[in-house]
């Protein structure tokens, strides 16, 4: 199997699994108890707020653990919109290609009467930052936009949007969960307020995630209950998930330079190589993005049956259909870089792993253009395409 | 636990009947890309006998699956009958598709009902009972 989908999940790492399970079997005290047994799970759990801030330049008291990065997610944005909200601040800024995690929160206080304004990210899928800047108003309480984008990769000039927050005094917000791990994010660098991560995006495991908030701004609790992460949010501490997720993050950044350069490399070699796939085209600016990102969309085909034969081959990876959606649109940051819906059907997303091999990637070149020209030869629009009955898009 | 019954990823693997008839005397064409499935169907009729069919799909695996699904159950069969072809039968044929699925199976129903109508006011004759 070749494992071409790493934007979705990865796989947990050695050591984070190895973290994990010996959380599981020794130390597995409840870290509100005092006794000794629990206060060697808080230390764990402390020891994992120290590593993982250290990695994103922040304080350890500025992390706080959620079960993911949608969490993380809702509970900035919505934290963000009350303390908007207090000063009479109800318009919010943010992008029309964000994660839903993001934009469903945001058609929430939509509804309960913030204003809303989604910046356009253009054909390559990046934010101008000056966008931002034209956009901020008197009553902007929050501009949330994303680190680097799930499907396409494309990697927003934060460090720049942050500094325009900073000197407009807007605070600022970036779902980073792309990014961390995967390529250098600094908060303080980058001029971050608020920031979102998930550990299963860094070969960490599922259903634990953190969010970073500078000092100073006051987050509201999702839950409601014990006094855990200083009150802000309840629940017993998922304390073998945590310190996996650190584990994971520590692996990742001390590798990171050399992943990524082998990445680039494949992801730049997969690019090529499909190309040369006729009537098709890159979605996304091809350097200004995530190292393991490649994403295409091919004229007169469909991306759920592209899937399910790849599936066939070996090859898992993703596509931003509307049959892989459940809905009858097609993926909405397609349609945000201005695809039209009959291309973006027929879309394909391949995020690398680090592993990959030149082998695996001519492979997959081999397998993706078989599967298209298969498709292609009874598709009724590839049919009209080629007859001059309609005309080519890409 | 996979997304499809065997029998759908048989018929998306395996299409039956894929391809065009070039002296179809009935062509029927519905869907439309912007909600990413066309499918087209070419009917051979002669004696009110279905003698041959093809398909063309632009889809996902049930559209395809169904596609081929229902060139299986009218091949050969008296229009009489085809025109009582529903995409329930389509459905069944296949072991079942998911709910969100379904309307692949309508389709195929149309796109067969649309090529018997495109064959019955060739011969001048009113599409009765078609597409009901």
């Amino acid at each position: 199997m070749i494992y071409a989908d790493n934007a979705a999940t990865t796989r947990m790492s050695e050591t984070a699994i190895q973290t994990m399970t010996s959380l599981m079997n020794e130390n597995w005290g409840n870290p509100s108890s005092l006794y000794v047994h629990g206060q060697k799970a808080k230390e764990a759990l402390e020891k994992a707020r120290e590593e993982i801030a250290s990695v994103i330049g922040a304080n350890a008291r500025e992390i706080l653990f959620t079960s993911g990065g949608s969490e993380a997610d809702n509970q900035i944005i919505l934290s963000a919109a009350g303390l908007g909200e207090k000063n009479g601040k109800k318009h919010i800024i943010s992008s029309a290609f964000e994660h839903h995690a993001v934009l469903h929160t945001l058609k929430k206080l939509e509804r309960e009467g913030f204003e809303i304004t989604l910046l356009d990210v253009h054909e390559n899928g990046i934010v101008d930052p000056s966008q931002v800047e034209d956009a901020i108003r008197d009553d902007t309480c929050l501009v949330t936009i994303m680190y680097a984008n799930n499907e396409i990769g494309t990697i927003q000039p934060i460090r720049k949007i942050g500094e325009i927050c900073r000197r407009k005094h807007v605070l600022f917000h970036t779902d980073a969960v792309q990014a961390i791990g995967h390529i250098p994010v600094d908060v303080a660098a980058d001029n971050i307020d608020l920031l979102s991560a998930s550990a299963h995006k860094f070969h960490g495991p599922k259903g634990v995630g953190f969010l970073y908030a500078k000092k100073g701004i006051r987050l509201q609790s999702l839950i409601e209950g014990g006094a855990q992460e200083r009150g802000l949010r309840a629940g017993t501490e998922n304390v073998p998930g945590i310190a996996a997720m650190a584990a994971a993050l520590k692996e990742a950044q001390e590798g990171m330079e050399t992943a990524a350069a082998h990445q680039k490399k494949m992801r730049d070699k997969l690019i090529e190589g499909l190309k040369q796939i006729p009537h098709c085209a890159l979605n996304g600016d091809a350097a200004r993005r995530l190292p393991g990102n490649v994403n295409f969309c091919f004229e007169g085909i469909e991306g759920e049956s592209l899937l399910l034969l790849l599936d066939d081959k070996g090859i898992c990876a993703s596509s931003g259909s509307a049959c892989t959606s459940g809905s009858l649109d097609p993926s909405h940051v397609l349609l945000a870089i201005g695809r039209v819906h009959d291309v973006a059907h027929g879309s394909l997303r391949l995020s690398i792993g680090e592993t990959i091999t030149e082998e695996e990637a001519d492979y997959i070149i081999r397998s993706v253009r078989e599967v298209v020209e298969y498709l292609r030869g009874f598709s009724p629009i590839w049919r009209d395409l080629m007859s001059g009955k309609k005309e080519f898009i890409l | 636990m996979a997304l499809y019954s065997e029998k759908v990823m048989d018929h998306f693997r395996n299409p039956r009947n894929v391809g065009v008839i070039e002296d179809a005397n009935g062509i029927g064409e519905v869907g439309n890309a912007k909600c990413g499935d066309i499918m087209k169907m070419y009917l051979k009729i002669e004696d009110d006998i279905v003698q041959d069919v093809k398909f063309e799909t632009f889809g996902c695996g049930s559209a395809i699956a169904s596609s081929s699904m229902a060139t299986e159950l009218i091949k050969g069969k008296p229009l009489s009958e085809v025109r009582k072809l529903t995409n329930q039968a389509v459905a069944e044929a296949l072991d079942g598709l998911p709910g969100y699925k379904m309307h692949c199976s309508v389709l195929a129903e149309e796109a067969i009902q649309s090529a018997l109508e495109d064959y019955e006011s060739r011969q001048g004759k009113p599409a009765e009972g078609a597409g009901t």
